[in-house]
């Protein structure tokens, strides 16, 4: 039941590390990507959610609506309610990155999935920012002739988007590990691929049957990649939340 | 999409109601057990983290960084085939309870942590000082003050372990989301896509959003009281204002 040779070999048979670095590939390249796109989407929701009031009142409600939704259901719902629904642009069906035509499919598919999921969840980390702002900042900049875009876009959001960097940073933490949702569905990321090749480890470890040894090398690699790409990450956080305190202080030091 | 407003599709769900309702009972269940196993780990961890002791401290960093920084499903899969592959059998509810259990009581032990270190420490110089042991002013002084401190995080720290409920799907599961695929999916029953869907997210919804309102509405009260300055918090502490 337990080789450790025999489950070490698997990752020296031809072809297997590589397939699973393309994997940490991808999974980090989604993620960044994921990221990305949520946050400009997330950052629109934010706005509207706070700051559409009066007439346009409508968008803040179908706002709240949105991000209520995607925050109170699962990522794997999501994808699978993608999987049927959401069209794939024409020039995306045809195989690249080493991928069939129809792992693209579903790559763009568990994609949008987990934009939209993300986004209700960035949405409210910008709402966060937008809060801490204090109220006094509209008043002066109102009162030295800015208009509320201008605002917005010199007052307002560098101050909300620095309040919230640790919390963007450990989102990424977070989203990097709900890619691996993406391994409910199609074989892409690292989570997929360490499943893929533990399902015929016969045919690599040499053994000729599946070993629990096999588990443990196999998954305690994955463990081993996600833990240092997420600790890392999270060190970088605290490292900016310890300094925060002065930067803090500086201003208030100034102004005495 | 058009099945959305098609009678025939929703008969065919409320037909297979019951398949809904045992997926809805196995997310549940599944939840709740986990959340127990959550609470306990994450108090014990929590004491840890916070006893001033290196060793216990260390093992408490460890074990939530450990799993706080791996995915759920790597952590439920791993489980699941170190359980299969070495011949027990063990149901998948209860790989699902253990595995989120730890997995949500690294959290639980962050927030634990969090809220013990807010009181100011003060505190525990002073109940030293009137005789108290450990457990006695843990018990009587500190945790009635974190408490409002930890309680809205922990609610949301809940939805979470709902929701990573569908996690179980991965690796053959009976919960909700993955009943509801094999609805859809299933040689008799397939097709009803978007109804099935419809049934699914309410569920999941009408579980998770008054718990999250009720934890961020909670957050906001008690940022708002700390904001106002001691004096405003005491009249009120008081019952005056």
């Amino acid at each position: 039941m337990i080789d450790w040779q025999a489950s070490i070999s698997i990752l020296q048979a031809q072809g297997v590390l590589v397939y699973l670095l393309r994997g940490v590939v991808f999974t980090l390249v989604i993620s960044v990507c994921a990221v990305l796109v949520s946050l400009c989407i997330g950052a629109v929701l934010a706005l509207v959610r706070n700051y559409c009031t009066g007439r346009t009142r409508v968008l803040k409600w179908l706002s709240t609506a949105y991000i209520e939704l995607f925050r109170n259901t699962p990522l794997l719902f999501w994808i699978f309610i993608c999987l049927v629904f959401c069209p794939v642009p024409q020039f995306l069906a045809h195989r690249m990155l080493g991928l069939t035509s129809v792992e693209v499919r579903i790559l763009f598919r568990a994609f949008v999935a987990l934009v939209l999921f993300e986004s209700s969840i960035m949405a409210e980390i910008v709402r966060g920012g937008l809060n801490s702002v204090a109220p006094g900042q509209f008043e002066a900049g109102h009162s030295q002739g800015f208009s509320t875009v201008q605002i917005m876009r010199y007052i307002v959001l560098p101050q909300a988007f620095r309040a919230v960097v640790p919390t963007l940073l450990s989102q990424v933490i977070s989203t990097i590990k709900d890619s691996s949702y993406l391994a409910n569905v199609a074989v892409i990321e690292l989570m997929s691929r360490v499943r893929q090749i533990l399902a015929t480890s016969n045919v690599y470890n040499g053994a000729g049957t599946q070993l629990v040894s096999d588990v443990f090398v196999l998954f305690g690699l994955a463990f081993v990649i996600y833990f240092v790409l997420n600790f890392a990450l999270s060190c970088v956080v605290r490292s900016i939340q310890k300094r925060k305190p002065r930067q803090a202080a500086r201003p208030a030091a100034a102004r005495s | 999409m058009e099945e959305l407003l098609s009678a025939e599709a929703w008969g065919k769900v409320w037909t297979y109601r019951d398949t809904f309702l045992m997926g809805f009972g196995n997310t549940l269940q599944t939840a709740v057990l986990g959340l127990l196993l959550a609470l306990a780990l994450g108090l014990v961890f929590g004491l840890l983290a916070t006893s001033g002791k290196k060793p216990l401290v260390f093992l408490a960093r460890v074990y939530v960084e450990f799993f706080q920084n791996t995915p759920i499903v790597l952590q439920m899969c791993f489980l699941y085939y170190v359980l299969a592959f070495s011949g027990v059998k063990v149901s998948i509810i209860l790989t699902g309870v253990v595995s989120l259990g730890i997995y949500t009581g690294a959290y639980m032990a962050e927030v634990v942590r969090a809220g013990i270190q807010a009181v100011p420490k003060g505190q525990f110089e002073a109940a030293a000082s009137q005789g108290f042991g450990y457990v006695e002013a843990m018990y009587y002084i500190i945790f009635p003050q974190s408490l409002k401190i930890i309680l809205p995080p922990m609610v949301n720290q809940a939805v979470n372990l709902f929701k990573n409920t569908s996690c179980l799907y991965i690796v053959g599961g009976a919960d909700l989301i993955s009943l509801t695929y094999s609805f859809v999916t299933g040689a008799t029953t397939g097709g009803a896509y978007a109804p099935a869907y419809v049934v699914c997210g309410a569920l999941f919804f009408v579980v998770c959003f008054p718990l999250s309102t009720l934890a961020s509405t909670w957050e906001n009260n008690l940022k708002r009281r700390d904001s106002r300055g001691p004096e405003a918090k005491k009249l009120e502490e008081a019952g005056v204002s």
